[in-house]
């Protein structure tokens, strides 16, 4: 499996505050990793493990002040932002309050990096944007504003802006942190499906440890910006490992379909 | 439909409610010139007499031009600022950025600039630095980590004009006020007969403006999706703050510099516009210039011909509807917005 993505002892502080100049303390400290082509790569940790933080490395947003990120074999910073962004799309958990532009109109977004210079989006942008609603099952609703759906259905259009990039790489934002369990059963069965049919490499980041075991082909789990352990979901799972990471008690056991790791907590004063 | 056509539609139907309201306006007015001596004078044809060719071709005329003109660039500011700010109140008037001009204008008349080519340059460039002194004072005061909340943004740039607007009076109560003849009529908003070289540096800054606007309109759009989001798409998101904020502020200056602060074109005729043609900057931004056009024109009109033989500042037209819309928005909008 050729690399698609490699961290490279990477680093990240983000500007002291003013308020406290001497707590520069770094988000990100010597991280390395690579995710292969179609490969789904999941990202777990606490809050504040850094996680954001690697999402903004990953798509430019941010660069790092230590180490290199490489794409495909290139460093990430030497690359136009629209010439990662027809790379890397990120699927961030939902879009603005007050959001005045249709399903339609936000999925072609997703054309811009594709040719930023254009004032309207061609013909062809307009059967790519159709193919990506066709695949998210969100074609019927392309005419609505976005806010008069379902969270379910905000996130199936979103996932089908970022599938309008024709990325190579899809990086996923806690995807299925506003939805109900069919939803979510729904997400999980469409990225598999997607990873499957176009070799998309994946990056899950999920608070959700049981989904991240069953969809990853590996974990990364994160704490205090460092990587704890990076490798398949059983030798990533464990309780100790976890226990140390997130504090609290958990019981890893397995999923009794699927005999992946599931992971749940004990909890305290039951 | 596709976009270009919709933009076509809606720019052909908006060109021609100009050209009616153009004709119109060239044929009212206090005045006593009949319909034939107006006929007469735009075809050549027939005896027109010296003053019909005056009032036709001096006052009126010059006058509905400047109106054309100062209406778009106000609405295509109005367009930048809101989608800006992604905030629907947001206008060069509310923002401060307006005052700032003005007090840059004042200014440059108590140096002594007024008429000529080089003086509308001047007057203009204050006007500019103005605006863009209060425009990045609004910001700096607004601006939070998280973005710019409405309630502060709006905040700051009422207080931001109240401060200019005092400036302002003391300028013009330290210097002698014959020197500043016709400013209070200016600072309402006046569209009086401007000469044709300042009709040719406004349209020239203004359509300065407007190019920046319009280069930026796509990205625009993205950024609603959040300044992250707009990143994530290949989006420079700082470089298109700039530009859409210096076009913007070129805009406005160069409508107070040669009309005056004419306050809610910019609130008015873009929610009307979002309103019939949805939310498109691609589509807002040009057709906001003929539309801001058209108001300022049907507008300007009025107040030439409401209060006949005087005459009403256009300002107080546009304030007199504004100032209300301005309420029904801020009420209609605020469960949407979270104001």
């Amino acid at each position: 499996m050729s690399s698609l993505v490699e961290f490279r002892e990477v680093g990240f502080a983000y500007p002291p505050h003013p308020a406290s100049p001497e707590g520069r303390a770094f988000a990100i400290r010597s991280l390395s990793f690579t995710v292969g082509q179609g490969e789904i790569f999941g990202v777990i940790g606490p809050n504040a493990s850094g996680k954001t933080t690697l999402i903004r490395l990953l798509s430019r947003v941010l660069a790092p002040s230590q180490g290199e990120i490489l794409l495909e074999g290139e460093s990430l910073d030497r690359l136009p932002r629209a010439a990662v962004a027809t790379r890397v799309a990120v699927v961030p958990q939902d879009v603005p309050q007050g959001f005045p532009h249709t399903v339609e109109e936000l999925v072609l977004m997703g054309r811009y990096p594709r040719a930023p210079g254009r004032f309207f989006e061609s013909d062809a942008d307009r059967a790519v944007a159709r193919e990506a609603m066709a695949m998210t099952g969100v074609i019927a609703l392309s005419g609505e504003r976005l806010d008069r759906l379902s969270g379910g259905e905000r996130q199936r259009v979103i996932l089908a802006r970022a599938l309008a990039q024709q990325p190579r790489l899809l990086v996923l934002d806690e995807p299925t942190a506003h939805l109900d369990l069919r939803y979510q059963a729904e997400c999980a069965g469409l990225l598999r499906r997607l990873n499957r049919a176009s070799a998309l490499g994946i990056v899950l980041v999920s608070h959700d440890l049981s989904l991240a075991a069953e969809l990853c082909d590996r974990l990364l789990l994160l704490a205090e910006g460092a990587a704890v352990r990076v490798g398949p979901a059983e030798s990533v799972l464990e309780e100790a490992t976890l226990e140390a990471a997130f504090g609290c008690r958990v019981v890893v056991d397995k999923h009794p379909v699927s005999r992946r790791p599931t992971v749940q907590v004990i909890w305290p004063g039951g | 439909m596709t976009p270009w056509v919709r933009l076509l539609t809606a720019l052909g139907a908006l060109a021609l409610l100009v050209a009616v309201a153009g004709l119109v306006s060239l044929f009212i007015g206090s005045a006593p010139v009949s319909p034939r001596a107006v006929l007469a004078v735009l075809t050549g044809l027939g005896s027109a007499q010296g003053v019909d060719e005056v009032v036709v071709l001096s006052l009126r005329l010059p006058r509905i031009l400047a109106a054309l003109l100062a209406g778009g660039a106000l609405a295509v500011a109005g367009v930048g600022f809101q989608a800006l700010t992604r905030n629907p109140l947001a206008e060069p008037s509310v923002l401060g950025v307006s005052s700032g001009a003005a007090f840059g204008v004042v200014l440059a008349q108590v140096f002594g600039l007024r008429a000529g080519l080089l003086e509308a340059l001047g007057l203009t460039a204050f006007a500019f630095g103005g605006a863009l002194v209060a425009g990045v004072a609004v910001y700096l005061i607004a601006s939070r980590a998280g973005g710019l909340p409405v309630h502060t943004l709006l905040l700051a740039g009422v207080i931001v004009g109240i401060f200019f607007s005092a400036a302002i009076t003391v300028l013009i109560s330290l210097v002698d006020f014959d020197r500043l003849g016709g400013v209070i009529h200016w600072l309402l908003g006046n569209l009086a007969p401007i000469s044709a070289r300042a009709l040719g540096v406004f349209a020239v800054v203004a359509a300065a403006g407007f190019a920046l606007v319009l280069g930026q309109s796509r990205q625009l759009n993205l950024l609603a999706l959040g300044e992250e989001s707009a990143q994530q798409l290949g989006v420079n998101a700082e470089r298109v703050k700039r530009r859409i904020f210096v076009g913007a502020a070129l805009l406005v200056s160069a409508v107070v510099a040669f009309v005056g602060p004419i306050g809610f074109v910019g609130l008015i005729v873009p929610h009307a516009l979002r309103m019939t043609l949805g939310p498109d900057n691609r589509i807002l931004v040009p057709t906001a210039l003929l539309g801001g056009g058209v108001f300022l024109l049907v507008a300007d009109t009025l107040a030439r011909n409401v209060v006949a033989p005087a005459e009403l500042s256009v300002g107080v037209i546009t304030s007199f509807c504004g100032a209300p819309f301005f309420i029904y928005l801020m009420r209609s909008r605020s469960a949407r917005i979270g104001l």
